[in-house]
Parts: C-alpha cells; sequence; structure tokens
C-alpha cells in the first residue's frame, strides 16, 4: 500500500512540474522570431544623384533638398584659364518629397539658360529577410525649357521643349557597392541638325563604392544606343567622390559633360574625356525637413 | 485515500501559478539625446519580450530600423552611420526581476539587472523600474541612461555639439498572459 501511495505520488509530481524556460532559450527564440522580419535595404547611394544623373534614393516625406551644382570650364584650357576654373556653368534647384514615394523637382541651369523639372516616383524596394527582393527600382520622368535667345534659329515654345524618361534600377550589392542600371529615352523636339534624331535611347551604368561610413568613390557612363554616324557628341562619363556631413551631401567629380540636366547631358556632351575635355565640378545638396 | 487527495490537490495547485508566461502586448520605447545645437527623440512600438512571473526572468528583443524620427534623413543617419543596422539590425535584454511581490493592482519599485546588447556589444546593467501586476496583465516601466560609449557607437568629432554622449531611454510596456 506504501509503495502505491510512493508511485502515486510520483507520478503526479512529473505531470504537474513545468519545464524550467532558461533564460538563453527565452531569449534565443525572440530572436529567431524577428529574423522573419522584413529588411528594407536603405542608402543604396548616399544622395539623389550618383554624379549627373539620379540614383533610386529619394527623400522621406516632407524634406525639402536645396541642390548647387557647378560644373567649371574644361581641364586643357590651360594655366591662363587656371584649367577651366575661370569658366563656370551652375544648377540651382529644389526638390521636394511630396511622399515618400514621390519627389518633385525644378532646377534653373546656366547652361543654355535652361529650366528642368521632373517627377520622381519609387517603384520597388529591394528587401532582405521574409520579403527578400533583389533590386530597387525608381522612375523618372523630366522636361526642360531652354530660353537662351537664338537669333539665328526660328524658335518657339515647342521647340524650346524637351523630354526624358528614365528607369532607374539598382542594388545594393554589399555594404561598400552599390549599382545601377540607367536605361533612358531622351526625345528633343529641336535637334542641331537634319540628320540628328530626335528620339535616342541611353543606357547608363553607375555604382558607388564605400570608403568610409561618410565617403565614397561614384561612377557614370551612360552609352548612346545607336546615335546618328554623323553625331559629334560623346558618351557621358564620369568618376566622383561623396562625402556627406549630416544634412549635407557634397559631390567632387571630374565629367566631360557641362550640362546638368538630362535632356542635355544624356545626347549633347560635347567632351571628349579622354582628349582633356575634363570638367570639373561639384554638387551640393542641404536637406531640410519642412514637415514629417 | 486522504492523503492522496490532498497531494492531487496540492499538485494541481502548483500546476496553476507555474504556467505565468506573459507576453509583450503593447510598448513604447524611446530615447533621448541632448545636446547644445540639438535635441534628437525617436520612438518605437515594436518590440517583443517575455516575462516569467516566477522566476522573473525576461527577455526582449527590438529592431533598430523600427526607431521612428522626426526627421527622416536623421533616421537614415542613424541607422546607416551610428547603429550600423544592417550588422547590428536589433538590440536586446535579457535578465532578472529583483525582489517582487505577485500582488495585484500595487506599483512596486524594483530594480533589473541583466544583459544589454546593443550595436553588438553586450553590458551588464542593473535598470530601477516600476512593475504592477493586475491580473492577466502587467505593466511596466523604466527609465535610464544608456552610454554610447559603452557600445561602441562612434559620434565623430563634427557632430559632438549634436548628440550627446548619454542618452535617456524611457521604456514603457504592457505585457499579457493568456
Amino acid at each position: 500500500m506504501k509503495f502505491l501511495k510512493i508511485t502515486i505520488v510520483l507520478i503526479l509530481s512529473f505531470l504537474f512540474v513545468q519545464p524550467l524556460f532558461g533564460q538563453k532559450d527565452l531569449l534565443q527564440s525572440l530572436i529567431d522570431e524577428s529574423e522573419s522580419h522584413v529588411q528594407k535595404v536603405t542608402a543604396t547611394f548616399k544622395g539623389t544623384r550618383i554624379i549627373n544623373g539620379h540614383s533610386v534614393e529619394l527623400r522621406g516625406e516632407g524634406n525639402l533638398d536645396f541642390m548647387i551644382s557647378h560644373r567649371f570650364g574644361a581641364l586643357n584650357s590651360g594655366g591662363y584659364n587656371l584649367f577651366g576654373l575661370d569658366n563656370a556653368h551652375i544648377r540651382i534647384g529644389l526638390e521636394y518629397a511630396i511622399w515618400d514615394r514621390l519627389t518633385v523637382g525644378i532646377g534653373r541651369n546656366s547652361f543654355q539658360k535652361a529650366y528642368d523639372g521632373f517627377l520622381k516616383g519609387k517603384l520597388l524596394e529591394q528587401q532582405t529577410g521574409e520579403g527578400n527582393f533583389p533590386f530597387s527600382m525608381t522612375v523618372f520622368s523630366g522636361l526642360s525649357y531652354e530660353t537662351l535667345k537664338r537669333p539665328d534659329l526660328e524658335l518657339n515654345f515647342v521647340r524650346r521643349l524637351a523630354y526624358v524618361q528614365q528607369l532607374l534600377i539598382a542594388r545594393k550589392v554589399s555594404e561598400k557597392l552599390s549599382v545601377q542600371l540607367t536605361p533612358s529615352f531622351v526625345h528633343r523636339n529641336l535637334v542641331p541638325s537634319g540628320t540628328d534624331k530626335n528620339d535616342m535611347a541611353v543606357l547608363g551604368i553607375g555604382s558607388r563604392f564605400k570608403l568610409s561610413k561618410r565617403t565614397s568613390l561614384n561612377f557614370e557612363y551612360f552609352y548612346r544606343i545607336d546615335p546618328d554616324p554623323t553625331d559629334v557628341n560623346h558618351n557621358l562619363i564620369a568618376f566622383g567622390v561623396d562625402i556627406e556631413t549630416g544634412g549635407h551631401v557634397f559631390q567632387l567629380h571630374l565629367t566631360n559633360a557641362q550640362s546638368m540636366t538630362e535632356t542635355s547631358f544624356l545626347t549633347e556632351t560635347t567632351g571628349d574625356f579622354w582628349a582633356g575635355d575634363i570638367f570639373f565640378g561639384f554638387n551640393i545638396s542641404r536637406a531640410f525637413q519642412l514637415k514629417k | 485515500m486522504k492523503t492522496v487527495l490532498v497531494l492531487l490537490f496540492f499538485f494541481g495547485g502548483i500546476a496553476q501559478t507555474l504556467s505565468q508566461s506573459f507576453r509583450v502586448e503593447s510598448s513604447t520605447i524611446s530615447f533621448f539625446s541632448q545636446a547644445p545645437l540639438e535635441d534628437i527623440k525617436a520612438e518605437t512600438d515594436q518590440s517583443v519580450g517575455v516575462f516569467n512571473a516566477d522566476t522573473g526572468d525576461m527577455a526582449f528583443v527590438i529592431m533598430i530600423a523600427d526607431f521612428q524620427f522626426p526627421r527622416s534623413l536623421m533616421q537614415e543617419h542613424f541607422n546607416e552611420n551610428f547603429m550600423e543596422s544592417s550588422k547590428f539590425p536589433r538590440a536586446t535584454f535579457e535578465g532578472k526581476l529583483g525582489d517582487f511581490t505577485r500582488e495585484n493592482g500595487v506599483q512596486q519599485t524594483v530594480n533589473v539587472s541583466g544583459i544589454m546588447t546593443i550595436h553588438g556589444v553586450a553590458n551588464q546593467m542593473k535598470i530601477p523600474g516600476r512593475i504592477r501586476f493586475d491580473g492577466k496583465k502587467i505593466q511596466m516601466d523604466a527609465v535610464f541612461p544608456i552610454e554610447l560609449a559603452d557600445h561602441e557607437i562612434e559620434i565623430p568629432t563634427l557632430l559632438f555639439k549634436k548628440i550627446a554622449e548619454t542618452v535617456e531611454v524611457t521604456v514603457h510596456m504592457i505585457l499579457k498572459t493568456d
């Protein structure tokens, strides 16, 4: 009888005693849970421009970016011209993020005295974790309006306009390396000569390599697809350095384009980079948060 | 026979009190940095956590990218430059509640000691706080400082007037059990 009682007590005690949770198990199970979190890949590029062209990045809603860009004269214009520093073209622009996924921008270039405007919309975002997606994609639509007085030409409103559409596709390959492909399409209402094409497709490639937390090396090349054989222009090429400090991004670069607006630099880049038609330039952007 | 019945009731009683595992139902975790040129405040309401009301063991996990800032660029720099959240996506705390009682409706001042891991660096901490049991729910509150240097979070000299060396963290949580 005593034996039976002891057995019943022992069985009951095993049934009712809960397995104790060790502290390590508690934390590990929570970490495993958080692994499946969707993680958006951020900061593919430090700013909204790779060098001349746009990057996939958009600013957060309510952010206003003030942009100043300079392109000096040609390095091969000699010491007399201080290797181009005497000559400068400038673009000033304002870009406002209406929503996280939509930015509107306007600008004015001293080159050809052209006004430009654009809309930039984020379509897809690169993600890791549960929502694994390999690249980010942004669409860019812009136009430009040249106001330079040309007494030799018969110009009207329509002839001064040009349009550009771009698809920006980028992937943050690693913490240090990001790559972007930029298929573009430019339509110019007025072209320099009868043989030049009004419509031109251009394929751009850009990349950035991070040197430190706040600096990077950038590269850009835009290849014009099938330009007219008599077209004297060149493909745009640029090399640059980015320095980011708090609310500013400073970009210093060497490029063969003097224009800072897409409709112009994609199709009408006159500089032959390897012959020394190199223009030193910089972009400075300053971010202001207008509303959250 | 009597002995068996007594024992049955005894073990039955224990079974009830042993299943006391509480999970975070809602939470607000924020931090505040005060510096001469700028005040920074960020908040997250996404956290997961478990508390064992019998042993006092607890563990919490928050994702760094969930912190919301009033300025989106500040949020991006916080993640990319300071917290390096692609390398260290979460902050964790595992600890044990010091002396406490299971009395309902009474707010108790308690101490939690445990390990806080931020930016991949773990530190032993003792955190004072308040806890209140309300049947199936528990309310936890704490305010404590975190030294950025303790977790190897670097502030570049250029920005020292904008970011404080010590930030004040405020935690408010409601946990519940089934």
